[in-house]
C-alpha cells in the first residue's frame, strides 16, 4: 500500500510541474487564474495524503487552511481584480513560448541536479519529489520574469509560494504550525497589497504594463 | 592476399588516370572506356574488401617516399569497411560520370580522369595507412586532387573563391592531424601507428590529441563551427565530384576520428563523449535547419551532409560514452548505427548529388526556383531521386531508417549509465535526434517537390531530357544499395560484428544472426524491426485496395484541368518557391540564422523581393579571425620598404645575429 | 505464433477497416449533437465512401504517376498501422515487423507521399497544404515518438505489444510521465488527425484549412481511399492512445476468451474516447496556423519533460 502512497504523491508531484509548464505556456489571465486554482487544489491532496500516511494531524489543518485560502479566497479575490480592471484577454510575453519552456527544461534539470544530494539523504516517502518541488519554485519565478503585466506576474508570485508549500510537505512534512499560519496571513495580506498596487499603478498610468514603472526611475 | 589485391587495384586506378593525361582531350575516348574501367575497379575494390572484412590485420611496408621512412599499410577491419564504402559508392559514381563530363568544360576530360582517379586512390591509401608519415602524404594528396576537381570549372570567379575556401580549411584541419600523431607517438620519434597503440599516455596528453584530432577530423567532415567551406565547395565542385565529396570524403574523417578514438586511444573518457554527442547534436540541427531554407539545390544537399555528419558524430559519442563506462554492448550497438549510417549516407547522399547533376545538365539551372515538374520529362531520375530522398529523409523501409532505428534503441538504453546527470541528458538528446529526423523529412520534401512536382516555371524545362544510359546505370546501382540497405539489415550487421569487435570488445552479430527477416539487437520482447516484413504489409495492402477498388467499382478516367480557384490567369510561376516552403522554418528557428531582407515599397514600379540567409559563425568566428590574420600581415608588410639600402640593412642585421648566435 | 495469434490478427485488420469509418461517425454525430444540430445518421461515412468509390475518377490534365499511386500508398501505410497496434489482443505476429520507432516512421511515411502528391499538380492550395502539413508533421513526429518512448522507459522495449502487454497486465501502478505523455499525445493527436484547434475537418476556408487542402484535387476512387485512410488514421490514433493510457481489457495471449470479452470493451472505450474528443473539439476554437508551431512545440517539450520525469523519479 506504502508504494502506491508513494506513486501517488509522485503523480500528484508530477501534475503540479505540468500546471507550471501550463501556466508558463499560457497567454490568457483568466486560464491563470484556473491552472492556479487547480494547483491550489493538487497541493491540498498531496497535503492531505502525507497527513494520511504519515499520521500527522497538523497536516489535515495546513491542508484546510490550503483549501480555504488558495482555492477559493484567492482566486476568488484575482477574478474580482480582473473583473474591475477588464483584463481578462491574451497577454503577450516578452519571450516566446516554446523558448520559455526550453529554458523550462534546463531548470527542471538543473533543480534535480540540485536536489539529488537531498533526496537520497533523506528518508520521507516521496523522495523524488524534492526536485519537482524546487522546478516548480524555479519554473514560477521565471514566469513572473517572461511576463510583462502586473497580475501574471502575481499569480507567479503566488504559485511560487505553492512551490515552496510542496517543497516543505514533502521534504519535512510540513513546516510547524505557526509558521504555516503566518505564511498564509502573509500571502492574503500580500495579494490585497497588490490588488491596491495593482489599481493605483491603471490609475496612474492608464495600463497594466509594468514597463511604465521604468518611467519613475529617477534620471 | 587482400591487401595485394586492394594495392593493385589502387595501381589501376592510377594507370587509368595516366591513360586519361594521354588521351587528353579526347572525350569519348575517357568517357566511354575510362571512367567505366575505373567503376569496375571500385567494384572489384568491394569485393576484394568484403573478403578482407573477416581476416586477420594484414600488413604490407612499401619503399617509397623518403629513404629510411618507408609507407606503412595496414588492412584490418575498420580499414576493409571503409574501403568497401569507397568501393561501393565509387562504383556508381563513376559509371554516371561516364555519361555525365561533356566537353568545354574548364579542365580537359583526360586531367580530370586524372584527377578523379588520384583522388580515389589517395582515399584507399587513407585508410589503409600505417603510419603517420604515410597517411599525412595520403590526406594532402586527397586535399590537393580534390581542390583541383572543385575548381574544374576556374572560370568563374565564385568557384575560384570557394576552391580556395576548401584548400584553406583543409590544410588548417591538417595541422590538427599533424599535431595530434605529434602528441601520441609520445616522444618515442616512431611515427608508425603500432608504436602509438603501444603507448600508455596520461588522461591529460590523451585528452589533447583527441582534441587535436576532433579539431583535425573535424575540419575535414564539416562539424559546426567548421563546416562553412561545405556549402561553398561542393556546389562549385562537378556533381560526381560532389557525390565523391560528400558521399565518400567525409567518411575518411569519420574513419580517423573512429581510428584515433577508439584504436589507437585504447579506452575514451567519458567527457569526450558528451563534447562529440553536444557536437553531434548541434551540427545536426545546423545543418538540417539550414538545408530546409536553401534555394539552391547542391547547397540544399551540402547542408544535409553536414546533418548526417552531426548524427554521425553523436553516434560516435555515444559510442565512446558508452565504452568510457565499459558497457561494450551498448557501445557495439551505437558504433553498428554510425557504421550503417556511414554506408547508407554515401549512397543516398551521392545518388541525390549525381541526380542534381542530371537536372543540371537538362536544364542548366540550380536555383530550386527555376525548376519544377520535371518528373514528367525525366522520370527515371526522377523516381530514382525520390528513393534517394526517402532514404535521405530516413523513411521505413528504405536504408537510411536502419541506422536511425538502431541509434535511437542506443539512446533507449542510456538509463544504465552510473552518472545521474547524463542519464538527464539522454531524453533531451534523442529528442533532438527525432527533431533532425523529421526536419530532415521536410527538408527532402521541399527538396523533391520543387525540382520534379508541380509545373514547369521556366518555358525551358520542357525541353528538359532524361539521363542517357551510364547516368542511368551509375543511378541505378547506388538506388539498390539504399533499397537492399534498407530490406536486409541482417546480413549487413553481422558483417559490421567484425569492425565492432576490435574497437570496443563486442559486436550485435550473435544477437541479429538468430533471424534473418528481423532484426533483433537485443531480445524479441526489447524491440525488433521487419523492414521486408513492413514492406510487404504496405505492399499487400496496397495491392489489395488497388484489386478490390477495381472489382467492386471501376476504373474509368477522366482528365481535366486542375481547379484555378475561378482564376484562369495563373501561371506556373506563380507556384509556392522553394523560398515559400522553408518559410516557416526560416521564422521558427530565426535565431539561427543571420537574416537580410529588403522589402519594396508599395509604390515600387519594378519591386524586389530580396532575402539572404547568412551564417552567424561566419560572422562571429571567421571574420573576425580572417580581420586578425589581415592586421597581422600588414604589421610584417611594415618590414617591405621598397629601398635596396633598407633590405641591404636587414641582411647585415640577420648576418650579425647569427654570428653572435654562432660565437656562443 | 499459433491459429489464435493469426486469427487476432486478421480480426484486428478487419475491425479496423470496418469501424474506423462508424467512428468517424460517431465523432460527427456527437460534434453535432453538442453544438445543438440535427446529427447526420451514424453510417453517413460509408454512404459516401460508396458514392466517391461509384463516382468517375477526375484527374488533373498534368499529374503524373506518383499522384496516382499515392492514395493506395496511404491506405496501405494506415492498414499496416491499424495492424501492428494492439487493439484487441497482444498476441499479434504481424508486430516484430514495427515497434513504436517504425510505427512512427510508417505515419512520416504516409505524410511524405500525401504532400509530395499534393505538390504534383502545382496548384497554389496543394503547395501550401503540403508545406503546413510538413510543418505540423516535422513537430508532431518527434512529440509522438517521445510520447511512445516514455512508455518504452517503463516496460524496457520498444516492441508495441511488450509496452501494452506490461501497462496492462502487471500490478496497478501509477506512473506520473504518464501523465505527461497523455497531454502530449492528445495534442499531437489533434494535430495529426486535422482536428479543431489546429485545423477544421469540416470546412474548406482557404486561409485555414491543411488537411482539406492536401486533397482536394482528389476525386473519385482516390479521394475515398484517402477520405477511408483518414478515418483508419483516428482510428489508429485512437487504438494507440488507449493501450497506452487505458490498456485494461486487452487480450493476454493465448485465450480465445479474453479475445472475445476485449472487443466489447475496445468498442465501449472508442466510444466513450469518441464522445470525449467532439467535446474536446466544441469546446476549443480554432488557433491561428502561426499558433500552431507553439502548440506542437509545447506537446514536443512536455512529452520531453514526461520523459525526464520518468528518469528523475526513478520509476
Amino acid at each position: 500500500m506504502s508504494a502506491f502512497i508513494t506513486q501517488f504523491i509522485n503523480l500528484l508531484a508530477a501534475i503540479l510541474l505540468m500546471l507550471a509548464f501550463a501556466m508558463l505556456s499560457q497567454r490568457r489571465i483568466l486560464s491563470l487564474i484556473y491552472l492556479y486554482t487547480l494547483q491550489g487544489a493538487t497541493l491540498v491532496a498531496a497535503t492531505a495524503i502525507v497527513g494520511f500516511v504519515t499520521h500527522q494531524p497538523h497536516l489535515y489543518f495546513s491542508a484546510a487552511i490550503t483549501l480555504v485560502l488558495k482555492v477559493l479566497l484567492i482566486p476568488m479575490l484575482l477574478h474580482r481584480v480582473i473583473d474591475r480592471l477588464n483584463v481578462r484577454w491574451d497577454v503577450e510575453t516578452l519571450i516566446n513560448i516554446p523558448t520559455t519552456m526550453l529554458m523550462g527544461i534546463v531548470l527542471v534539470m538543473f533543480s534535480f541536479y540540485l536536489a539529488q544530494p537531498i533526496s537520497q539523504m533523506s528518508a520521507t516517502i516521496a523522495r523524488g519529489t524534492l526536485g519537482i518541488a524546487l522546478a516548480c519554485v524555479l519554473l514560477s519565478f521565471m514566469m513572473m520574469i517572461t511576463r510583462s503585466k502586473a497580475v501574471p506576474q502575481v499569480i507567479g508570485f503566488l504559485s511560487m509560494e505553492n512551490g515552496l508549500f510542496f517543497a516543505a510537505t514533502a521534504a519535512t512534512y510540513g513546516m510547524p504550525m505557526v509558521v504555516e499560519l503566518g505564511i498564509a496571513l502573509d500571502v492574503l495580506v500580500g495579494i490585497l497589497i497588490l490588488g491596491v498596487f495593482m489599481f493605483h499603478i491603471r490609475e496612474q498610468f492608464d495600463s497594466l504594463d509594468i514597463r511604465h514603472l521604468e518611467k519613475l526611475k529617477e534620471d | 592476399m587482400p591487401l595485394d589485391w586492394i594495392l593493385m587495384l589502387v595501381l589501376a586506378w592510377l594507370l587509368i588516370g595516366s591513360a586519361g593525361v594521354l588521351a587528353l582531350r579526347r572525350l569519348t575516348l575517357v568517357a566511354r572506356l575510362l571512367f567505366p574501367a575505373g567503376g569496375l575497379v571500385g567494384l572489384l575494390l568491394l569485393v576484394a574488401a568484403a573478403l578482407a572484412l573477416r581476416e586477420a590485420p594484414a600488413s604490407a611496408v612499401l619503399p617509397l617516399g623518403l629513404p629510411s621512412l618507408p609507407f606503412h599499410f595496414r588492412l584490418d577491419s575498420l580499414a576493409a569497411f571503409f574501403l568497401m564504402v569507397i568501393g561501393a559508392a565509387s562504383t556508381g559514381i563513376s559509371f554516371f560520370a561516364a555519361g555525365y563530363f561533356r566537353r568545354g568544360e574548364g579542365t580537359p576530360p583526360g586531367l580530370l580522369c586524372l584527377e578523379y582517379h588520384v583522388f580515389l586512390a589517395s582515399m584507399v591509401l587513407v585508410v589503409l595507412a600505417d603510419d603517420a608519415y604515410a597517411f599525412m602524404v595520403m590526406w594532402e594528396t586527397m586535399a590537393l586532387s580534390s581542390f583541383f576537381l572543385v575548381i574544374a570549372n576556374h572560370r568563374l570567379p565564385e568557384i575560384r573563391r570557394a576552391g580556395y575556401l576548401y584548400l584553406l580549411m583543409a590544410h588548417i584541419g591538417a595541422i590538427g592531424i599533424l599535431l595530434c600523431f605529434g602528441v601520441l607517438q609520445a616522444n618515442t620519434g616512431d611515427y608508425t601507428f603500432a608504436n602509438m597503440r603501444a603507448q600508455h599516455l596520461s588522461p591529460f596528453w590523451a585528452s589533447l590529441a583527441f582534441l587535436l584530432a576532433l579539431f583535425g577530423f573535424g575540419a575535414k567532415a564539416g562539424i559546426v563551427p567548421l563546416h562553412v567551406w561545405l556549402p561553398e565547395a561542393h556546389p562549385a565542385a562537378p556533381s560526381p565530384v560532389s557525390a565523391l565529396m560528400s558521399g565518400i570524403m567525409l567518411k575518411t574523417a569519420i574513419y580517423g576520428l573512429l581510428r584515433v578514438t577508439f584504436d589507437l586511444l585504447h579506452t575514451p573518457l567519458w567527457w569526450w563523449g558528451v563534447l562529440l554527442l553536444g557536437l553531434g547534436l548541434l551540427s545536426a540541427l545546423y545543418g538540417v535547419v539550414f538545408a530546409a531554407v536553401q534555394v539552391d539545390m547542391k547547397r540544399l544537399l551540402a547542408y544535409s551532409s553536414i546533418e548526417n555528419i552531426g548524427l554521425l558524430v553523436a553516434g560516435i559519442g555515444l559510442a565512446a560514452l558508452f565504452a568510457a563506462y565499459g558497457m561494450h554492448p551498448m557501445a557495439a550497438l551505437a558504433l553498428t548505427a554510425v557504421l550503417y549510417h556511414s554506408v547508407s549516407h554515401a549512397f543516398f547522399k551521392s545518388l541525390l548529388f549525381v541526380a542534381t547533376g542530371s537536372v543540371l545538365h537538362a536544364t542548366r539551372e540550380r536555383s530550386l526556383g527555376k525548376l519544377g515538374g520535371l518528373i514528367r520529362f525525366m522520370p527515371w531520375v526522377a523516381w530514382m531521386t525520390l528513393i534517394g530522398a526517402l532514404t535521405s529523409a530516413g523513411l521505413p523501409p528504405l536504408g537510411g531508417f536502419v541506422p536511425e532505428w538502431l541509434l535511437l534503441q542506443s539512446f533507449l538504453f542510456t538509463p544504465g549509465l552510473p552518472n545521474a546527470f547524463l542519464n538527464m541528458l539522454v531524453p533531451v538528446a534523442a529528442a533532438l535526434i527525432a527533431l533532425v529526423a523529421a526536419l530532415a523529412g521536410y527538408t527532402m520534401v521541399k527538396f523533391f517537390g520543387v525540382i520534379f512536382l508541380g509545373q514547369p516555371r521556366e518555358e525551358k524545362l520542357s525541353q528538359a531530357h532524361d539521363a542517357g544510359f551510364w547516368e542511368r546505370l551509375g543511378m541505378l546501382w547506388l538506388v539498390s544499395g539504399c533499397v537492399a540497405l534498407g530490406l536486409f539489415p541482417v546480413p549487413v550487421i553481422t558483417l559490421l560484428d567484425a569492425v565492432t569487435r576490435p574497437l570496443v570488445g563486442a559486436g550485435l552479430g550473435a544477437a541479429v544472426s538468430g533471424s534473418q527477416w528481423l532484426l533483433i539487437p537485443v531480445s524479441l520482447e526489447r524491440a525488433s524491426y521487419g523492414p521486408a516484413l513492413f514492406l510487404l504489409g504496405v505492399a499487400v495492402s496496397l495491392a489489395l485496395a488497388f484489386a478490390l477498388v477495381r472489382a467492386f467499382y471501376h476504373g474509368r478516367l477522366r482528365r481535366a484541368p486542375p481547379w484555378d480557384c475561378g482564376y484562369p490567369w495563373q501561371n506556373p510561376r506563380m507556384q509556392d518557391t522553394a523560398e515559400g516552403f522553408g518559410q516557416p522554418i526560416r521564422e521558427i528557428f530565426s535565431p539561427f540564422f543571420r537574416i537580410e531582407r529588403s522589402l519594396p515599397t508599395p509604390f515600387d514600379a519594378q519591386p524586389h523581393y530580396r532575402v539572404s540567409v547568412g551564417d552567424h559563425f561566419w560572422h562571429w568566428l571567421y571574420l573576425p579571425v580572417a580581420r586578425l590574420v589581415e592586421r597581422l600581415a600588414r604589421l610584417i608588410g611594415l618590414l617591405q620598404r621598397g629601398r635596396i639600402a633598407i633590405y641591404l640593412l636587414y641582411s647585415f642585421v640577420t648576418l650579425i645575429a647569427v654570428l653572435m648566435v654562432v660565437k656562443r | 505464433m499459433n491459429a489464435l495469434g493469426y486469427l487476432s490478427q486478421l480480426l484486428e485488420i478487419f475491425l479496423a477497416l470496418l469501424l474506423a469509418p462508424l467512428l468517424s461517425g460517431w465523432i460527427n454525430q456527437w460534434r453535432a449533437w453538442l453544438q445543438n444540430k440535427s446529427a447526420p445518421s451514424l453510417f453517413q461515412p460509408y454512404r459516401k465512401l460508396h458514392k466517391l468509390f461509384n463516382k468517375d475518377l477526375v484527374l488533373a490534365e498534368h499529374a503524373s504517376s506518383l499522384y496516382r499511386i499515392t492514395p493506395y500508398v496511404v491506405f496501405g501505410c494506415m492498414a499496416l498501422a491499424c495492424a501492428i497496434i494492439p487493439s484487441l489482443s497482444t498476441d499479434l505476429p504481424l508486430s516484430p515487423a514495427a515497434d513504436a520507432i517504425a510505427l512512427v516512421g510508417l505515419f512520416a511515411l504516409a505524410r511524405v507521399f500525401i504532400s509530395l502528391a499534393a505538390m504534383d499538380v502545382g496548384t497554389a492550395f496543394g503547395t501550401l497544404g503540403a508545406r503546413r502539413e510538413m510543418l505540423i508533421g516535422f513537430l508532431a513526429e518527434p512529440a509522438l515518438l517521445m510520447v511512445l518512448f516514455s512508455a518504452s522507459l517503463l516496460s524496457k522495449s520498444t516492441s508495441l505489444t511488450t509496452i501494452v502487454d506490461t501497462l496492462a497486465h502487471r500490478d496497478l501502478a501509477i506512473y506520473p510521465s504518464l501523465a505527461f505523455a497523455g497531454v502530449a499525445f492528445t495534442m499531437v493527436s489533434l494535430a495529426e488527425n486535422a482536428r479543431i484547434p489546429v485545423d477544421n475537418p469540416a470546412t474548406h476556408l482557404e486561409l485555414t484549412m491543411i488537411h482539406e487542402a492536401l486533397i482536394l484535387e482528389y476525386s473519385g476512387r482516390h479521394l475515398a481511399l484517402l477520405e477511408w485512410a483518414s478515418s483508419l488514421k483516428l482510428f489508429a490514433y485512437s487504438c494507440a492512445g488507449l493501450a497506452l493510457f487505458f490498456p485494461w481489457g486487452i487480450a493476454d495471449a493465448l485465450s480465445p476468451l479474453a479475445l472475445l470479452l476485449a472487443l466489447p470493451m475496445l468498442i465501449l472505450k472508442l466510444a466513450l474516447g469518441g464522445a470525449l474528443l467532439a467535446l474536446l473539439e466544441s469546446v476549443s476554437a480554432k488557433m491561428r496556423i502561426f499558433r500552431v508551431p507553439e502548440f506542437l512545440a509545447t506537446a514536443f517539450l512536455l512529452a520531453v519533460i514526461g520523459m525526464l520525469v520518468n528518469i528523475l523519479l526513478g520509476v
